[in-house]
């Protein structure tokens, strides 16, 4: 492993022009929405930068999110620094095996004490649970996860499932799964959600470390601002359609042939933030959206759990219809109950009446 | 419901469900009260008919009359924007109708939204300005009960909650939209069992008026 290299020495071992290299650096400084002055001040910082050591912690997850970074468009620079400079342990893509990967992780840690990133991709059956649901050599992903992290600088949790638990904690959770952040609460993490996760996101998140040695801007999830700032609503390019009034009402309508919003069509937009709509997916060809499918919330918590991917986002979790009429039944019978009992007491009062003439009041005094 | 997303997902699901059974069960056994024991049966001769003058009174009584309005100009001119307001955001905003369309699968136009954020603000000032009146108008003040004002906060909320939650005031996105449903169901719940439910006895209430007058054969 070249822990000595700079990155840019690697960069240039792999063939990566200075333009190539350049273009990556003003890429990252305008996600980040960085004045385009500081391509400069990245491109000098990542040359220079030592690569960090990145541990990255396979646990419940389907490697979707590995598969999203490391093959999405190779090869860039992303990809490069990603797969080829950063990591001293990742099980999917190292060549050892057994105690020689662990002997490889553990190593790692004692070089790099104190400053090298743990990467996780996926949740972990959390206390109290079977950790027989997921365990690496012998050991359970709580044990590992706890000692890797000890002499970590920063968790980035990568994936939905790392960053809120994901597919494997949708109800009814069998394996009793939890994000990272659920038990690391001593370490600064970040969380970049998605399923899967923009791959220029995860290196943007990197190259900010790399070149600031800070982590970024945050949101209420502890996810970078540069990149989940805004919902994909807002910059959506179908925005103007919503705005309109202008829906695709089914898949194969002539709303869907125009490219009009797909609110109706259960997209969640809306409430879902990440950066699908600016960053896109494939080397900027297309996002879920921009090819007819609504989006499907996957960088929020939870969005397993949160209702029909084909509903609109403001519609009743289940169909409270019958509950409706239900209750509405019941009312009706309490209000005829209510004024039956109303009009005998009424008629008792007619019937029961003691008329009283003048006369006899007259009398009586 | 420890997590922004479990709180939506609660107001979403289970708070949804109760809040709309409360009003249904609520509001059903109003308005079959009111119906079931109907008005005193009158027996003499019909000199009009009542239907025509019944509908025709629903939306007479719904104007005021000249004298009202140069009585109280305030009353009838921020009273109507804020109520028109308020149908307009909940009838003709999207998601609502997306939401109606699910529930009774009734389906209607909707606006632009930038027409819709306009109205909400216009709204939100109509109810501010009835309540800063209502606090300042001796007359007003002593009439008013905090049944009165009790109704005011709930037909608030729903609709700065719904102005917080299209703009995004609040972070995370799920707690500005939880807030705006719980608040919708808190007027649900409160609806029955206040004099909110003119929304439905108001028109019920000016029919029977011009009924009674029509069959009498008097203008009304």
């Amino acid at each position: 492993m070249a822990t000595h290299k700079t990155l840019g020495e690697s960069l240039r071992e792999h063939g990566v022009t200075r333009r190539g290299f350049l273009k990556f650096c003003a890429a990252t400084a305008s996600m980040m929405a960085l004045p385009p002055t500081m391509t400069s001040a990245i491109a000098a910082a990542l040359e220079k930068a030592r690569r960090p050591s990145v541990i990255w912690l396979s646990f419940q997850e389907c490697t979707g999110c590995t598969e999203s970074l490391t093959r999405s468009h190779s090869p860039t620079v992303e990809n490069l620094i990603l797969d080829v400079i950063s990591l001293d342990y990742h099980h999917t893509l190292q060549a050892a095996s057994g105690d020689a990967a662990e002997e490889a992780r553990l190593q790692a840690m004692k070089e790099n004490w104190g400053s090298y990133l743990v990467v996780v991709d996926g949740s972990l059956p959390g206390p109290g649970s079977n950790m027989g649901y997921s365990t690496i050599a012998g050991h359970s992903n709580l044990d590992i996860l706890k000692e890797t992290v000890e002499g970590a600088a920063a968790v980035v949790a990568v994936g939905t499932c790392a960053a809120f638990g994901g597919l494997p904690r949708a109800h009814p959770n069998p394996t009793g799964a939890v994000a990272v952040q659920d038990i690391i609460t001593n370490k600064p993490i970040i969380n970049v959600s998605g399923c899967p996760p923009i791959p220029t996101v995860i290196t943007g998140v990197l190259a900010q470390y790399l070149t600031f040695g800070t982590l970024p801007e945050m949101d209420g999830y502890k996810r970078p601002l540069a990149f989940f700032g805004q919902s994909i609503h807002d910059r959506c390019y179908r925005r103007p359609f919503y705005d309109k009034g202008l829906f695709a009402e089914t898949f194969d309508d002539e709303g869907a042939r125009a490219g009009w919003c797909l609110y109706r069509l259960g997209c969640k937009g809306p409430s879902t933030y990440n950066a699908c709509a600016t960053m896109r997916w494939n080397a900027g060809t297309s996002w879920p959206v921009e090819s007819g499918h609504p989006c499907l919330g996957c960088s929020e918590p939870d969005f397993w759990d949160a209702g029909s991917f084909y509903q609109a986002l403001s519609v009743p979790m289940a169909n409270p219809t019958n509950t409706m009429v239900a209750a509405g039944i019941a009312g009706a019978v309490i209000g005829g109950v209510g004024a039956t009992m109303a009009k005998k007491q009424q008629q008792q009062a007619v019937a029961k009446r003691q008329p009283v003439t003048i006369e006899e009041l007259e009398q009586k005094l | 419901m420890s997590t922004p997303m479990e709180f939506l997902l609660w107001t979403k699901g289970p708070m949804f469900d109760w809040a709309i059974a409360i009003f249904a069960l609520g509001m059903l056994a109003r308005l079959v009260e009111i119906f079931w024991l109907g008005r005193k049966p009158d027996y003499a001769e019909a000199r009009g008919s009542e239907w025509g003058p019944g509908f025709r009174t629903m939306i007479s009584r719904s104007l005021a009359d000249p004298g009202t309005f140069k009585r109280a100009g305030f009353d009838v001119l921020v009273g109507w924007i804020w109520h028109l307001g308020f149908l307009i955001v909940l009838f003709l905003f999207i998601p609502h109708i997306e939401l109606i369309k699910s529930l009774l699968g009734l389906s209607w136009p909707g606006l632009p939204n930038p027409v819709i954020d306009a109205v909400t603000a216009v709204t939100l000032v109509g109810l501010v300005a009835a309540l800063i009146h209502r606090l300042r108008d001796p007359v007003k003040q002593h009439l008013s009960t905090f049944e009165d004002y009790l109704v005011w906060v709930v037909t608030f909320l729903p609709v700065i909650t719904g102005y917080i939650a299209y703009h995004r005031l609040v972070n995370p996105y799920p707690v500005a939209l939880g807030l705006h449903i719980l608040a919708v169901e808190i007027l649900l719940i409160v609806l029955p069992f206040t004099k909110l439910t003119h929304m439905f006895t108001a028109f019920i209430a000016r029919w029977y008026n011009g009924a009674i007058f029509g069959r009498k054969g008097v203008q009304s």
